[in-house]
């Protein structure tokens, strides 16, 4: 179920180079917001389209969104102080299917696809799971929420340049932990989706990644985010799903990478 | 206060609709606000069969505007009339149906099935940017808006909406053509031919390198398309194209329209209609005007 909600801003802090942890009161959208899921946040008068952001944590009431400074919107975004109100829509999309996730899985974050899954880490461990993150970043400045994640379970985290953490992509820690993998759950670019999506897949583990697009009404009626998806049934040909309705989760299986 | 009104013998209990394309089939907005409180729903275009539609992007930004490729991505009419009808027949509001194809043999046949379903009102789009064969080729050409809207209109059994592309030299040569060709009505604008390039890689931002253009920033060319159109011909205008406020409601029935359709307008704020409705009437209430039919071509020049 959406909602709008008039959101007052608690907090807003940068914890990384151009990366922002706004925090924010939703009663409301707290009470429905699911791992995975996104809120669709009005950006100032200029610009017509609402941002899509993931959610990275509720708690009490408050909601933690974290995002990236990318353009016009985002800045506006990013001067948000204490007090300031926010119009707000969610809880939206489909999140992870958690009860998909057995005792120990996986969770990898790519950039600015490590956010949402500390929720989700959080979820899987509340359910008793013990699970593991791989946390991948360009570089050292754009490192974030490493701590948060040490406090859910084991956490590795790699940078592209070596200068921090492991040297190298998070698909490189995730070979050396697979086998023990009863679930994979990952968001980020693309590429990064698409080599976990292979590994997996020759595992026979179940992966389910969260993808990103250009979204225009974030609740699936102006059909613009699609997404490229196999048939049903193993049969020839493709669809468009929709990112904002029918994911932004997606099974692996089911994306045509 | 009266707020009805009436387009070729439909009445609509207020004159707001919502745009085609930019309301699915109801269900999304349906969870924001009662269907019922508008005067019409325009469902998504729908074609002879199912259709995929363009490959993402499909949507680019502008400064108080978007473009869209979507590309007529829809289930085929065949579904609608199963799934979507019985749906929208849960509230108290008229269905327009909108319908394209790409040749005159499939715009004949989808106006014939629809004519047969239970839709009050069927909208002929002759205008859309992004399909390859049909659509705007269609709604820029006197000619082929002749031969299309008169083979057309011998199947049409409900009033039939022609729907004008404002990619034309004169807009008012299209809009005879089509009256004279049978419209009962006619709805404009469609969205503005565009383009955006990402200057860091010199790319195209949308799949389909050019898209249609609509939002507030649009809301000028539409108030002046309609005015146009309304000193030329004599059936009713549903005006549309960047429409948020209740006031742009009064301003683009100042200019002709008779009934208006809200889109883009949503994706900033989903209550957008109902707040538009309720501005309407407190600026009939400013105003002292008691029937909104009153505000059709009102405009003093």
């Amino acid at each position: 179920m959406a909602t709008q909600e008039m959101c007052r801003v608690v907090g807003n802090r940068e914890i990384g180079a151009g990366l922002f942890e706004l925090t924010m009161e939703a009663p409301v959208l707290c009470m429905q917001a699911q791992p995975g899921q996104f809120v669709h946040i009005t950006c100032g008068e200029g610009n017509l389209l609402r941002r899509p952001i993931s959610i990275c944590n509720v708690q009490d009431g408050q909601m933690i969104v974290v995002f990236q400074v990318k353009g016009d919107g985002t800045a506006w975004l990013s001067k948000r102080r204490e007090g300031d109100v926010l119009d707000v829509l969610g809880t939206l999309g489909h999140g992870f299917r958690m009860e998909e996730l057995g005792d120990h899985p996986i969770f990898i974050g790519g950039g600015i696809g490590v956010p949402p899954m500390l929720m989700t880490m959080r979820a899987a461990k509340e359910n008793g799971a013990k699970p593991e993150a791989i946390l991948g970043f360009r570089n050292q400045n754009a490192v974030i929420l490493e701590d948060a994640f040490r406090r859910l379970g084991e956490t590795h985290v790699c940078t592209d340049d070596g200068s921090y953490g492991v040297h190298g992509f998070v698909t490189d820690v995730l070979k050396l932990h697979v086998q023990e993998a009863t679930a994979i759950c990952a968001c980020g670019p693309k590429p990064m989706l698409r080599a976990i999506a292979e590994i997996a897949e020759a595992q026979g583990i179940p992966c389910q990644v969260s993808m990103e697009e250009r979204m225009g009404c974030g609740i699936g009626a102006c059909l613009v985010c699609a997404c490229e998806l196999k048939l049903k049934d193993g049969q020839e040909g493709v669809r468009y799903g929709h990112v904002c309705k029918d994911g932004p989760v997606f099974d692996s299986k089911e994306v045509v990478w | 206060m009266d707020l009805r009104v009436n387009i070729c013998g439909v009445e609509l209990k207020n004159p707001i609709t919502t745009a085609s394309g930019t309301f699915g089939f109801g269900h999304e907005y349906g969870e924001f606000f009662d269907l019922s409180e508008l005067g019409g729903v325009g469902v998504k275009g729908l074609t002879p069969t199912e259709r995929l539609g363009n490959p993402a992007p499909r949507i680019a930004e502008t400064p108080m505007g978007i473009l869209n490729c979507v590309g007529l991505q829809n289930p085929g009419i065949d579904r609608f009339i199963e799934e979507q009808i019985p749906f929208l027949r849960q509230y108290d509001t008229k269905i327009i149906a909108n319908v394209s194809g790409n040749t005159v043999e499939e715009y004949c046949g989808m106006i014939e099935k629809i004519s047969d379903a239970d839709v009050d009102l069927i909208e002929m789009n002759i205008s859309c940017p992004n399909v390859k064969c049909g659509g705007m080729a269609f709604g820029t050409q006197p000619k082929m808006v002749e031969e299309v809207v008169s083979a057309a209109k011998k199947y049409a059994k409900k009033p039939l909406i022609v729907k004008l592309s404002p990619n034309v030299t004169d807009i008012t040569e299209i809009a005879r053509a089509a009256v004279a060709s049978g419209a009962d009505a006619l709805s404009l604008i469609n969205t503005l031919l565009g383009m955006r390039i990402n200057v860091d890689t010199r790319r195209p931002i949308l799949s389909n390198i050019m898209g249609g253009m609509s939002g507030p920033a649009v809301f000028p060319i539409a108030v002046r398309m309609v005015y146009q159109v309304r000193k030329a011909v004599d059936v009713p205008i549903i005006g549309m194209g960047g429409i948020r406020t209740g006031r742009d409601i009064a301003e683009m029935m100042l200019a002709g329209a008779d009934a208006i359709a809200i889109g883009t307008a949503m994706f900033a704020d989903p209550m957008a209609p109902v707040k538009a409705l309720n501005e309407l009437k407190e600026y009939m209430i400013q105003h002292g005007i008691e029937k909104v039919t009153d505000l059709t071509g009102a405009v003093e020049v």
